[in-house]
């Protein structure tokens, strides 16, 4: 079981209130992320979960008891630190056994439990070196064979991926998504990064300024995003904005449109521009778009390889149907 | 970035910093050279600096005549003593400051350091009337605890300034794993600060070893470590080089090499963390 | 990182270390407050039982308008003043040499220290006896084998004397902070200065220098502290005769040799004034360095 509520939390810092009152359920075996930019709140909500920090008001409940109060050694959470944070002066053995050794289990238990994990996550040739002596992905992967061994109701991750670089961060992506599948614990993980959050999530939390701005499956936000900032957020690359008359044409203050959204078209088309850059992935090709009369630059996806350069003039046809309206105040129009 | 010498120059600062050093070494040097000559070549004119019939009979008579051994055992406890006990005093005083900072902290870490510059002999006879009063003058355990407590701040200080370069992760990460604060600084944070912590005890050690004003004051036959045995030797019995020698070597030889391990602790220890 | 629990943990763990130094600071310093201010003299039966008679500030003035006062402070000053100037001005030097490349930097190194290992009792009676002494000493030798007289040093030149033996001491002291400081400097900026054509002195005094400066503060403070507190030093090679009374030994005298210690209470208390006018400037410099 690992049902976490949150419920009219808040947590201020002397006179600074970094998150406002905040309601929140994760369910028992679901994958969460928190995702936000930086300095939003995510990274103190996972540690006031973890018991790392007091909240200053408000409940949090861990499958319906109240571990408001309950220090973090007793809460039955697992966490991965941003920096792993291992022990150093251990071997990745001792490691992977401290969390046993303080439950004060047995010798022959603990010896059982670590080979399993080492086994799981094929770190068991490594069993006898230090931290020190490990990459930056083994490290990881003890980080997790730490917390798994604990068997924990929930397992917590403070952006875990962000000292790995970006070819492992992919692998160690799949690998999380798979334990999860495996062991179908509660996973509650942070991180500034959309494309982990939409890959990896079931459910995700977007956060600004301490404050939920909303909640749900990945493709829930990616195609009704409740306001400006998540449809901003979430994306990549970000979701094109336009106001004035082109937004007045849709009765709205504000207008979004995704860049795949875009059809690039020979000639005609409802809107023109002039390229000024353009990226060629093969697969895709993204056309950052000058002087369309709409906005700064216009961020177009065109799927495959478009051979427009440089100052060529590009026409293009929004779909109709993916245009997201906002009113004044941000918030979506349905 | 190491630049490229020219061997000439090189040489000649070879040349010019041993001169120096052996200057700067000389009085060490010739106080243990003289320890084993026998007395009359210790003030033979003119000096002697090979050809001597090296003994070690100064030695034994140190040893015989006062009892040299009670002196450093004296010594041992009362460093050895205080400097255990402050540190475990300090480590989690440390431990409080390093990973629980308030806004108090860096005042109380200053205050500390404030009343290791209170003169001692501005307290010295409070000091002794309060050991008169208890019955601790001349007594080892009544020393103890004053040199601990001298040297408690530069403790705190030392083992402060090593606990700030550990990340708090890791103390946070022992906590999610179930270890409680006792488990947390026993299997957590004192081995992964042992580095720090013996060169702390290391340079406390030889604060407490050489620590002159208390031990002269507070002390007389029974409890006196080896500064003030050799102040002793400032007595007539002084005149005697080759034994004063042998006496004083004997005090000096364990520190002078405990603290050729700590030299690099010193800088940190002495400036309480303000040169590294 | 800090919940509530976590924050009364520190409280309790930090109690011992603070609860046993406020008491090692207030305990004495009230009572050496207190008999500041009253007539004091165990050997003529004053006792505390017996209660001490106040006597306002007389100790104060006393103790300043005694004969041996401003002997007492002028030997203080120009002690302190003496073994800093030359222990910073040799210590520079000696840093920016050892900071050179030479061979055999380690053995340097541990020669150069050593000093500053050796209890100040037995530095002092190897100075004073293997050293100084004006018959069988190194010095009386060296003076001897060069035609001179033998001088009587600790008597004729007693101030001096002290001031050479305590420099000796704390030379290693500055040298070794100075060059930790040295070798933080970057050579590059070193060598920009070279490449600009600026010639040695000048790089020494506008790049050098001033990248010492902080460390050489802390070196001058920390020394004050300790050498306004120079005791066995002085206890041991002229017991504070031939003009080496400092205040520190004025104020040791008074207690323990005359016994009056209401009149030593005051000097006391002045000796801890005059502590705590450096210690002020030496806590800005460490505290500074606490916020970084």
């Amino acid at each position: 079981m690992g049902q976490i509520q949150l419920k009219k939390v808040t947590k201020s810092f002397g006179s600074t209130e970094v998150i406002p009152p905040l309601d929140l359920t994760i369910e028992d075996g679901e994958f969460t992320v928190f995702v936000g930019p930086s300095g939003c709140g995510k990274s103190t909500l996972l540690r006031l979960i973890a018991g790392l920090e007091d909240i200053t008001t408000g409940h949090i409940e861990i499958d319906g008891q109240d571990a408001t109060s309950v220090v973090p050694a007793k809460r039955g959470l697992a966490m991965v630190f941003q920096s792993y944070a291992l022990y150093p002066h251990m071997s990745v053995r001792k490691n992977i056994a401290f969390p046993l050794r303080m439950a004060k289990l047995s010798q022959t238990a603990i010896d059982q439990k670590v080979e399993a994990a080492a086994s799981v996550l094929n770190l068991t040739d490594y069993l006898d070196r230090r931290p020190g002596q490990l990459s930056g992905g083994q490290r990881q992967r003890v980080a997790i064979g730490r917390a798994i061994v604990r068997e924990p109701s929930a397992f917590l991750f403070d952006e875990p991926l962000s000292n790995l670089d970006a070819a492992l961060r992919v692998g160690m992506r799949l690998e999380i998504s798979e334990l999860h599948e495996r062991l179908k614990t509660t996973m509650v993980y942070v991180t500034h990064d959309q494309v982990e959050a939409m890959t990896m999530a079931d459910k995700i939390v977007v956060l600004q300024a301490g404050v939920i701005e909303q909640v749900g499956t990945p493709l829930e936000l990616y195609r009704t995003p409740r306001n400006i900032f998540v449809a901003g957020f979430i994306g990549s690359p970000k979701m094109n904005f336009m106001t004035g008359s082109e937004a007045a044409k849709h009765s709205a203050h504000t207008i979004g449109i995704r860049p795949e959204h875009i059809n690039v078209v020979e000639s005609g088309g409802d809107w023109q521009g002039t390229v000024g850059v353009a990226e060629h992935l093969g697969s895709d090709t993204f056309f950052h778009i000058h002087n369309t009369g709409l906005a700064e630059t216009l961020t177009v996806r065109a799927i495959g390889d478009v051979s427009l350069k440089h100052g060529d003039t590009i026409h293009l046809s929004p779909r109709v149907d993916d245009i997201h309206r906002f009113d004044a105040a941000g918030l979506r129009i349905s | 970035m190491a630049r490229s010498v020219t061997t000439q120059r090189k040489a000649l600062t070879t040349v010019a910093a041993w001169t120096i050093a052996l200057i700067i070494f000389f009085p060490i040097y010739w106080t243990i050279l003289t320890s084993f000559k026998t007395e009359a070549q210790a003030i033979n004119d003119p000096p002697l600096f090979f050809a001597f019939d090296w003994t070690l009979e100064n030695y034994s008579v140190v040893q015989e005549r006062s009892d040299y051994m009670k002196f450093l055992w004296n010594s041992v406890i009362i460093a050895g003593g205080s400097t255990v006990l402050g540190i475990l005093i300090a480590i989690p005083a440390a431990w409080s400051m390093a990973f629980v900072p308030s806004q108090r902290t860096k005042d109380i870490l200053l205050w500390m350091l404030s009343t290791k510059m209170l003169p001692a002999v501005g307290v010295l006879y409070p000091i002794s009337l309060i050991f008169v009063k208890f019955d601790l003058l001349d007594t080892r355990g009544g020393l103890l605890v004053v040199i601990m407590l001298i040297n408690l701040p530069i403790i705190v200080w030392m083992l402060y300034t090593y606990f700030r370069e550990i990340p708090g992760e890791i103390l946070e990460a022992s906590r999610m794993d179930g270890a409680t604060l006792k488990e947390e600084l026993l299997y957590v944070l004192t081995p992964m600060a042992i580095p720090g912590i013996a060169s702390t005890l290391l340079l406390n050690f030889i604060l407490a070893w050489n620590e002159a004003f208390w031990t002269l004051n507070l002390t007389a036959a029974n409890a006196a470590p080896l500064t003030a045995f050799i102040a002793s030797y400032s007595s007539p019995e002084g005149l005697f080089f080759a034994k004063l020698s042998a006496a004083s070597t004997m005090a000096i030889a364990p520190i002078l090499i405990l603290g050729w391990f700590s030299q690099k602790q010193l800088v940190r220890g002495l400036t309480f963390g303000a040169v590294k | 990182m800090a919940t509530k629990a976590s924050r009364s943990a520190a409280r309790i763990m930090m109690a011992p270390a603070v609860v046993l130094l406020l008491g090692w600071m207030l305990v004495p310093l009230i009572m050496t407050l207190w008999f500041s201010f009253t007539k004091y003299l165990p050997l003529r039966g004053d006792s505390i039982e017996r209660g001490l008679d106040w006597v306002g500030f007389s100790n104060y003035v006393r103790f300043i308008s005694s004969s041996s006062f401003w002997p007492a402070v002028h030997t203080t000053l120009i002690m302190v003043g003496g073994v800093l100037l030359i222990t910073v001005v040799l210590g520079i030097l000696l840093a920016m040499l050892l900071d050179q490349p030479f061979w055999g930097q380690g053995v340097v190194r541990i020669l150069v220290i050593a000093p500053f290992f050796v209890m100040p009792t037995v530095s002092a009676l190897v100075w004073k006896n293997m050293i100084m002494d004006p018959v069988n000493g190194i010095f009386a030798h060296l003076w001897r084998f060069f035609g001179a007289e033998p001088v009587a040093w600790l008597q004729d030149a007693s101030l001096s004397s002290i001031i050479m033996i305590v420099s000796w001491q704390w030379l290693p002291f500055a040298t070794l902070i100075l060059l930790t400081a040295i070798q933080s400097l970057d050579s590059e900026q070193v060598e920009a200065a070279e490449m600009d054509g600026a010639p040695s002195l000048k790089r020494f005094w506008h790049i050098v220098l001033p990248h010492l400066a902080r460390a050489i503060t802390i070196v001058i403070l920390i020394q004050t502290i300790f050498l306004l507190s120079i005791f066995a030093e002085i206890f041991v090679t002229t017991g504070g005769a031939f003009g080496t009374r400092t205040l520190t030994y004025l104020i040791f005298q008074r207690v323990i040799d005359s016994q009056n210690i209401g009149l030593g209470s005051a000097g006391g208390v002045y000796a801890i004034i005059l502590a705590n006018i450096v210690a002020i400037f030496l806590m800005r410099i460490v505290g500074k360095n606490l916020d970084a």
